[in-house]
């Protein structure tokens, strides 16, 4: 086990190495084990070759030209058909006499952006209160907030329906921008709440003495240091939002259909549309996966911080 | 906790103890918003409160409620973000006085969230349970109560197979989630490659699970006919070991395994990710110690590992459990409207759009229902860790 640490040049080089070195060098020497086990790694490799293929066939199926992907499968590649081509993607953009791509991508942007920035609006000062303002009831109110994250957002639905009937703006985007705030809003209020917390008190307090109101500590203290919190539930609502269908089906209408309603109306279509559907849907997975290899970090950070929400 | 009522600041609204006029008004207005929304909730009033299709207006408000260009739909979009800026920075200039009572400055800062959350959550949940008793005709009008009848139709004969179905998603989806999650965790784990090889597994999660279906539309296609090329995966496989090809998504019970595949399929990310930082969290000590008594490989698994996480794969477990409860894009893009592929969640929206009210509020308390208990844990997890 412990045979190359000490037998190792440099262990013997520097004999009084610390603590932290040898951490170092344990783990090395674990991972070594881990790669030098042939069956360790073939399942390693095995499972990821297999999450990876049907995303891969899809990438393949975009690109053959008509009519290969509806009559051939996409392990044949270019053979077939017309060979290789980015024509599905031009006729996907352009809707290939159905509703343009870009219509829904641009709903999708309509709707996604306010329905990012308002919630995460709306939960800061609702956040900062909480954590910074002490009132008789704050932890029954912020159980309640916190409890509201689990609540399926199905039992909503049908009535908020309802309200934006009454109010004319059924299937405007102001009803999506409403319901998103909505349900993000839990999930907002108790992430930034948890790291607004977190900020050493001395930091208000020294505010406070120096003469800053409520708005002055909020804006110059607290929210410069809220900027990694805010990313990451700002990037977990921009993929929620992006990606969801419930909430498009129920309160879109045809003026406001983001993408993933519209993919899902193409799979009705099948037939018609089979060639462009490969490319089409590629096209509704760029923005999300853009953006979540760019802000991975973030992401991860704010789902080990509890951002799991329905 | 942090106290800081020995700030200066909260001097100043000492006097908030009592109630002074400007307390009631600002709450009395917060409580009339969300009053009106709950009027509003109750039935259709026929006259549309800001914007009503059928008449003329001036080309402004109709573009801020009904956009149609794209140059429109941009400035609208704006349009609707400056407003909610504004409305905060003027809520927040108004508070922050120095005379102003603390209740007040509450109400400023809490009270937006308050109106969205009491009315469009708390009351819209309320309200479901209400209509879950109540009798629907075709047309989805409000014809009278139900009592139980709604909830009984749920169980009637007709929804076997999608109650079933509904069962086994919340428990085969988080248990080889977690399964498939937590080997390649720790396979990865340290290892040259992680960060790559995690992303692989992790990029399902960034995508939406319409696409998802899309991109497994291609491993289960339907068979092609006599003598043609397969288009699906798994039919080509068949058919080169000499077997027959299969309609996957549509015999019972086999459509439904596959619908699970893909939700797996996208939740394994999700539990990888949680679980191999819970495994990074296990205190180097203990692994020292176990690898100085010799435990590597399956027995440092078995023995450190796996007791080391339990916690995490219980929370992970619930998770993916709650999501595969209240999915329902699967099965509404691959399911084929088959009753057979069918589950809890996409009934509430079958029901939804044929107005029966009734029957998809009953499903949407029923999905409530099922959660509860894990909301239950998760305040007495919350109220220990404050304890602490």
């Amino acid at each position: 086990m412990s045979t190359s640490t000490s037998t190792s040049p440099e262990g013997s080089a520097r004999p009084t190495t610390d603590t932290r070195t040898v951490k170092v060098q344990l783990r090395a020497q674990e991972a070594k084990t881990k790669l030098s086990s042939p069956w360790a790694s073939l399942i390693a490799v095995v499972i990821a070759v297999l999450w990876t293929i049907p995303t891969f066939g899809l990438l393949i199926n975009s690109t053959r030209g008509e009519p290969a992907p509806t009559t051939s499968g996409w392990w044949h590649f270019w053979g077939g058909g017309t060979g290789f081509t980015l024509g599905n993607y031009v006729s996907a953009w352009n809707g290939n006499g159905g509703t343009p791509l870009w219509q829904y991508i641009l709903n999708s942007v309509v709707i996604t952006l306010p329905a990012v920035v308002i919630p995460i609006t709306l939960a800061l000062l609702a956040a900062y209160a909480f954590a910074w303002v002490d009132f008789r009831g704050r932890n029954i109110l912020f159980i309640a907030v916190f409890v509201m994250q689990v609540i399926p957002i199905q039992v909503a639905l049908i009535p908020l329906n309802t309200v934006y009937v009454n109010f004319g703006l059924a299937g405007s985007f102001w009803s999506i921008w409403f319901s998103h705030t909505i349900f993000g809003l839990p999930l907002a209020i108790f992430l930034l709440h948890n790291f607004m917390k977190e900020i050493p008190p001395s930091l208000v307090e020294a505010a406070r003495v120096d003469g800053a109101g409520h708005v002055k500590i909020f804006t110059r203290v607290l929210l410069p240091l809220l900027v990694p919190a805010i990313a990451a539930f700002g990037i977990f609502q921009f993929l929620w939002v992006w990606n969801d269908l419930l909430v498009a089906l129920t309160f879109s209408g045809d003026n406001t259909r983001p993408i993933t309603a519209g993919i899902q109306q193409l799979t009705t279509q099948f037939g018609a549309q089979g060639n462009i559907l490969p490319a089409a849907a590629i096209l509704a997975m760029v923005v999300p996966l853009g953006v979540f290899l760019a802000l991975q970090r973030f992401f991860v950070r704010g789902l080990l911080a509890g951002s799991v929400k329905g | 906790m942090t106290d800081l009522q020995t700030a200066p600041h909260s001097k100043k609204s000492a006097s908030s103890s009592r109630f002074s006029a400007l307390t009631v008004l600002v709450w009395l207005v917060i409580a009339a918003v969300v009053a009106l929304v709950v009027y509003l909730s109750l039935a259709p009033t026929g006259t549309p409160l800001l914007f009503n299709s059928q008449t003329d207006h001036s080309w402004f408000v109709d573009m801020i409620f009904n956009p149609t260009s794209v140059t429109q739909k941009i400035v609208v979009m704006f349009f609707a973000i400056a407003v909610f800026l504004l409305v905060m920075g003027l809520i927040l200039w108004a508070v922050d006085r120095d005379n102003v009572p603390k209740m007040v400055l509450l109400a400023g800062f809490i009270g937006p969230a308050v109106i969205a959350l009491a009315s469009g959550l708390l009351w819209s949940a309320i309200n479901t349970i209400i209509q879950s008793f109540k009798k629907f005709d075709q047309f989805g009008t409000d014809v009278g109560w139900a009592e139980w009848s709604n909830y009984a139709h749920i169980f009637t004969s007709a929804n076997t197979d999608m109650l079933i179905n509904t069962i086994v998603w919340i428990f085969v989806v988080p248990i080889f989630s977690t399964l498939f999650g937590l080997v390649y965790a720790v396979l990865v784990d340290r290892t040259r490659f992680e960060a790559a090889a995690k992303t692989l597994i992790f990029v399902p999660m960034a995508i939406s699970m319409v696409a998802a279906s899309v991109i497994w539309n291609y491993v289960y296609f339907q068979p092609a006919p006599e003598g043609a090329s397969q288009i699906g995966v798994l039919n080509a496989v068949i058919t080169f070991f000499g077997g027959s090809p299969v309609n996957w998504t549509t015999i019972f019970p086999v459509g439904t395994f596959a619908l699970i595949i893909v939700m797996i399929w996208i939740q394994t990310g999700l539990a990888m990710t949680l679980l191999s930082a819970s495994i990074k969290g296990i205190p180097d000590e203990i692994i020292e110690a176990a690898q100085i008594d010799g435990a590597a490989g399956w027995r440092m698994f078995r023995s450190i590992t796996v007791p080391s996480i339990r916690p995490t794969v219980v929370v992970v477990l619930t998770i993916v459990a709650i999501a595969s409860l209240k999915t329902f894009d699967i099965v509404n893009v691959m399911g084929n409207n088959l009753p057979k592929n069918n589950i809890l969640a996409n009934a509430f929206y079958q029901w939804m759009s044929q107005l029966q009210s009734g029957w998809a509020g009953a499903a949407a308390v029923l999905i409530f229902v099922v959660v509860v208990p894990v909301i239950v844990f998760n305040v007495r997890q919350m109220r220990k860790s404050e304890d602490v």
